[in-house]
C-alpha cells in the first residue's frame, strides 16, 4: 500500500500535536508509520478497530496493566519493553501462556516523535522477542499538562495450561517460597534517574517476559500452588497479598534474599528498604516441600532464575503475619507498606 | 557494603548478646531509652530485642523529628502552600504527618497545593532560584542533625540576597527533652540512655554529661548499627551494675566531646533559642527549639507571611507523653493498635516508623504473641 501522505512523519524534530488524536489523517499516519510499522503483525494488518484472533482451546486469562514510568527511559529499559513485558508476566504468573497483547497510549501534546518511535521501536523489539504479538491499539492525545509525556496501558490475553491451579490463595501451611533471583534493581534503577545518584556501575532495571522461566517451572512442578511476580511494593508486599489471599503466614530468612550491592547501597543512602522496592523480572513460587528441589533447579537453569533462592516457607497463622528472621538471628514483621514508601531524613 | 556490613555480623552480634546476657544481673529489671528513632528503627528493622534477656526493656524515645512535630506546626505548612500559594518544599516524611480536618501534606498536595519533596536545603534553594516569581518556603524539621545544612541554606541566600526564600524553623534540641523526660514531676522510669548517633557528630559528648552527674544516669552514645546498639546496651548495663553513672562513647569513629566545631558555630550564628517550643506528646518544654536571629528575620516565613502558630491539643485517649517518659507500654494505651494505627496515627508515636508505637505495632505485636 502507497502512503496517501504529502510527507512522512518527521521522526527527527516532529511533535505530538493534537491533530495525531482527532481521528483524521494525521492520526492515520501516526499509526501507521509508527506504532503498525514498529509492532506489524498479522492482526493489526487486519486494520480493523479489533482483532480477530485464532480459536482458543482452554481456559483464557486477561490481564491489565497501566504504565505511567517517570522517567521514560532508564537503564535497562523503558516504558515500551515494561509494558509488554509487564502485562506478560502478569498472564504468565497465572499459569497461562501468554497469546496477545492490546496497546493504548495516552499521548501528551508537545511529546517528541522520535522519542516516542524510540518506545514504539522498544516494545515492538519486546514483543517480538517474547513471541506475544500487539493485536490491536488505541491513540488519545490530551493537552500539554494533562499527562507525563505517555502513558502506555496494555492488555493480555493468555491460555491457561491444562492441570495447572495457581493462584495467590492456594498457598499452604508447610509450602516453600522461592525466590527467583535479586531483588530492587528496577525500583532502584529509576531512584536512581529521579534523584541524579550515580555508582561506579549503574543500576540496571531488571524488566524481564518471565513467560519462559514460568514455562520451564511449570514443567518441573506442575503441582505448584502461587505464583506472583514482585512488582510495585516488592517481596513485601507480594507476601502480604498471598499471606492474606491464602489465610496463613509466612516466614522467610533475611541472609536467603539476594540483594545486589548498589542496590543494598541506594537503598542505605536513602533510608529505603529493598524488600519493598519494585521488580519487573522477578517472581515469587510458593510450592509444596516435596516440589521445592525440582522446582529451584527449574529457575536456576533459566537464564533468568540463575539467581534463585529458597527464601522461606508458609507457616500456620491466623494473623497472617509475614515475618522475618533477620541475619542477626532477631525477628520482625514484614508489614504491608504504609502508604507510599518514602525516603527518611536522617 | 564497606564499613556497615562490619556492623552487621551476625557471629559478632550473637557474642555481644551472649555477653550481655551473661553480665545481665537475673534480679534486676533494666530500662534503657533509646532516645533516637533511628535507634528504634535499627532495634525493629534488626529485631535486637530478641536478642537480649528478659530483664531488659527498651523503651523508643521520642528522637524522631516528625513524631514530636506538633499538629499546629503542620497546620502552619499547609496553610503556607494553600492560602499563601507559597512553593513548600519538605523532606519527605513530613508528608503523611496528620494535621487538622483530616489533612495532611500529601492531601494537601493533591488539593492543588504546590508541594515539592526535597533531599536536602540545597534542593529548595535551587527551587526558589528556578522560580523567581514565587515564594519559596523550606518546611525546616529535625534535631541536631538537620540544622546544620539549614543554616548553611540560610547563609547561602542571604549571601545571593535570595529575595523569594524562607524558612519555617522547626528545629528542636535533644539535651532539652531529655531533660524534660528526666523532670517530669511524676519520675521517671529509665535506668540509662542510648545516646544519639547523628546528632552527637555534631553536638558531641558533653552535653549529656549533665544526666550523669545531676540526675546519675549513665549515658553511652551509639552508632546506628546493630553491633553499636548491642555494645552500648552492654556498657549501660555494666554501668548500672557497678553503680557508676557516667557518659561513655561507643562511636568513637565519628562523635568527640567537643563535637563538630565549625557547624555549631554555623547554627549559632543563624539561629538563636526559642522561649519555648510545643512537642508533640511532651508539651511545650523551655529553650528546646531555634528560631531564625533577628539578622536573618527576612527569611522567617513565620514573620513573612501571617500564619501565627495556633496550639491544637493532642487527642485525649492517646498515651504518647507517658510512653514516652517509659511509663506506660504502647501496649498499654487505649487505641494502641485500634483506633490509632499507622494508616490512621492519632498520636504522635504512632506517625513515623520510628515512633516508640508505630516501631511496636510492626514489631512487638510478633513478639507478643510468641510469649
Amino acid at each position: 500500500m502507497s502512503a496517501p501522505y504529502a510527507r512522512p512523519l518527521d521522526l527527527k524534530h516532529g511533535l505530538v500535536d493534537l491533530t495525531h488524536g482527532s481521528g483524521g489523517r494525521a492520526m492515520a499516519q501516526l499509526i501507521r508509520e509508527l506504532f503498525v510499522r514498529e509492532l506489524a503483525n498479522e492482526y493489526l494488518a487486519q486494520g480493523d478497530d479489533g482483532a480477530r484472533l485464532g480459536r482458543a482451546t482452554g481456559r483464557l486469562v486477561v490481564a491489565t496493566d497501566a504504565h505511567v514510568v517517570s522517567p521514560l527511559f532508564f537503564p535497562g529499559g523503558d516504558i515500551g519493553c515494561l509494558s509488554v513485558n509487564g502485562t506478560i508476566n502478569d498472564v504468565a504468573v497465572m499459569g497461562a501462556r501468554p497469546l496477545y497483547l492490546a496497546a493504548s497510549f495516552v499521548l501528551e501534546e508537545g511529546f517528541p516523535l522520535a522519542d516516542l518511535a524510540k518506545i514504539a521501536a522498544s516494545m515492538g523489539r519486546a514483543s517480538r522477542e517474547a513471541g506475544v504479538p500487539v493485536v490491536t491499539g488505541d491513540t488519545k492525545v490530551v493537552e500539554r499538562g494533562k499527562a507525563d509525556g505517555v502513558f502506555i496501558t496494555t492488555t493480555g490475553v493468555g491460555e491457561l495450561r491444562d492441570g495447572i491451579d495457581c493462584s495467590g490463595a492456594n498457598a499452604r501451611p508447610g509450602d516453600v517460597v522461592l525466590l527467583s533471583g535479586p531483588i530492587g534493581a528496577h525500583g532502584m534503577a529509576i531512584m536512581a534517574c529521579r534523584e541524579n545518584l550515580s555508582f561506579d556501575a549503574p543500576i540496571v532495571s531488571d524488566t524481564a517476559a518471565l513467560h519462559g522461566l514460568v514455562d520451564a517451572l511449570l514443567r518441573a512442578a506442575p503441582g505448584l500452588h502461587t505464583m506472583r511476580d514482585a512488582t510495585r511494593g516488592g517481596v513485601g508486599a507480594t507476601l502480604n497479598e498471598i499471606a492474606q489471599q491464602s489465610g496463613v503466614g509466612i516466614e522467610i530468612d533475611e541472609a536467603a534474599i539476594p540483594i545486589p550491592a548498589p542496590v543494598e547501597a541506594a537503598c542505605e543512602l536513602l533510608g529505603l528498604d529493598p524488600l519493598y522496592v519494585a521488580n519487573e523480572g522477578r517472581l515469587l513460587a510458593i510450592c509444596p516441600p516435596d516440589l521445592a528441589g525440582d522446582a529451584l533447579g527449574a529457575l536456576r537453569a533459566h537464564p533468568l532464575g540463575a539467581g534463585a533462592t529458597r527464601i522461606g516457607r508458609v507457616i500456620e497463622d491466623p494473623r497472617r503475619f509475614v515475618q522475618m528472621r533477620t541475619r542477626l538471628g532477631g525477628r520482625r514483621i514484614v508489614d504491608w507498606l504504609h502508604g507510599d514508601q518514602l525516603p527518611r531524613i536522617c | 557494603m564497606k564499613y556497615v556490613d562490619e556492623f552487621r555480623d551476625g557471629e559478632l552480634a550473637r557474642g555481644l548478646a551472649a555477653a550481655i546476657a551473661r553480665d545481665a544481673e537475673a534480679h534486676r529489671h533494666y530500662r534503657f531509652m533509646e532516645f533516637c528513632g533511628g535507634h528504634t528503627h535499627a532495634i525493629s528493622r534488626y529485631g535486637l530485642a530478641d536478642l537480649l534477656p528478659d530483664g531488659i526493656r527498651m523503651i523508643h524515645g521520642p528522637g524522631c523529628p516528625v513524631c514530636v512535630l506538633p499538629i499546629g506546626r503542620i497546620d502552619q505548612a499547609i496553610r503556607l502552600a494553600r492560602e499563601h500559594r507559597v512553593i513548600l518544599a519538605t523532606y519527605a516524611d513530613t508528608m503523611r504527618v496528620p494535621a487538622s480536618q483530616r489533612l495532611t501534606l500529601l492531601r494537601a498536595k493533591a488539593l492543588g497545593a504546590d508541594v515539592r519533596m526535597v533531599y536536602s536545603t540545597e534542593d529548595a534553594l535551587a527551587i526558589a532560584r528556578a522560580n523567581p516569581h514565587r515564594e519559596v518556603v523550606f518546611l525546616a524539621i529535625g534535631f541536631e542533625t538537620t540544622t546544620p545544612p539549614t543554616a548553611v541554606a540560610v547563609l547561602h541566600a542571604a549571601e545571593a540576597a535570595l529575595g523569594n526564600f524562607s524558612i519555617l524553623c522547626n528545629h528542636v534540641l535533644t539535651p532539652a527533652a531529655m531533660h524534660a523526660i528526666l523532670d517530669a514531676p511524676q519520675g521517671v522510669a529509665i535506668d540509662g540512655f542510648v545516646g544519639p548517633a547523628h546528632v552527637s557528630t555534631v553536638i558531641g559528648s558533653a552535653p549529656y554529661e549533665p544526666f550523669a552527674l545531676d540526675y546519675g544516669k549513665p549515658v553511652v552514645i551509639a552508632g546506628f548499627e546493630p553491633l553499636d546498639l548491642l555494645r552500648a546496651i552492654h556498657l549501660l548495663v555494666r554501668q548500672v551494675n557497678e553503680g557508676r553513672a557516667a557518659v561513655e562513647n561507643e562511636f568513637t569513629r565519628a562523635v568527640t566531646r567537643a563535637g563538630n566545631v565549625r557547624a555549631q558555630a554555623l547554627v549559632d550564628r543563624v539561629f538563636e533559642r526559642r522561649a519555648d517550643f510545643e512537642w508533640r506528646g511532651l508539651g511545650t518544654i523551655p529553650a528546646s527549639a531555634l528560631q531564625l536571629r533577628p539578622e536573618f528575620a527576612h527569611f522567617d516565613a513565620e514573620r513573612r507571611f501571617a500564619v501565627a502558630y495556633e496550639p491544637v491539643p493532642d487527642n485525649k485517649a492517646c498515651a504518647c507523653g507517658e510512653i514516652l517518659r517509659g511509663e506506660k507500654r504502647p501496649e498499654e494505651c487505649r487505641i494502641f493498635g485500634t483506633a490509632c494505627t499507622p494508616e490512621n496515627p492519632i498520636g504522635s508515636c504512632m506517625v513515623s516508623s520510628e515512633g516508640a508505637c508505630a516501631a511496636h505495632y510492626t514489631y512487638g505485636r510478633l513478639r507478643g504473641a510468641a510469649a
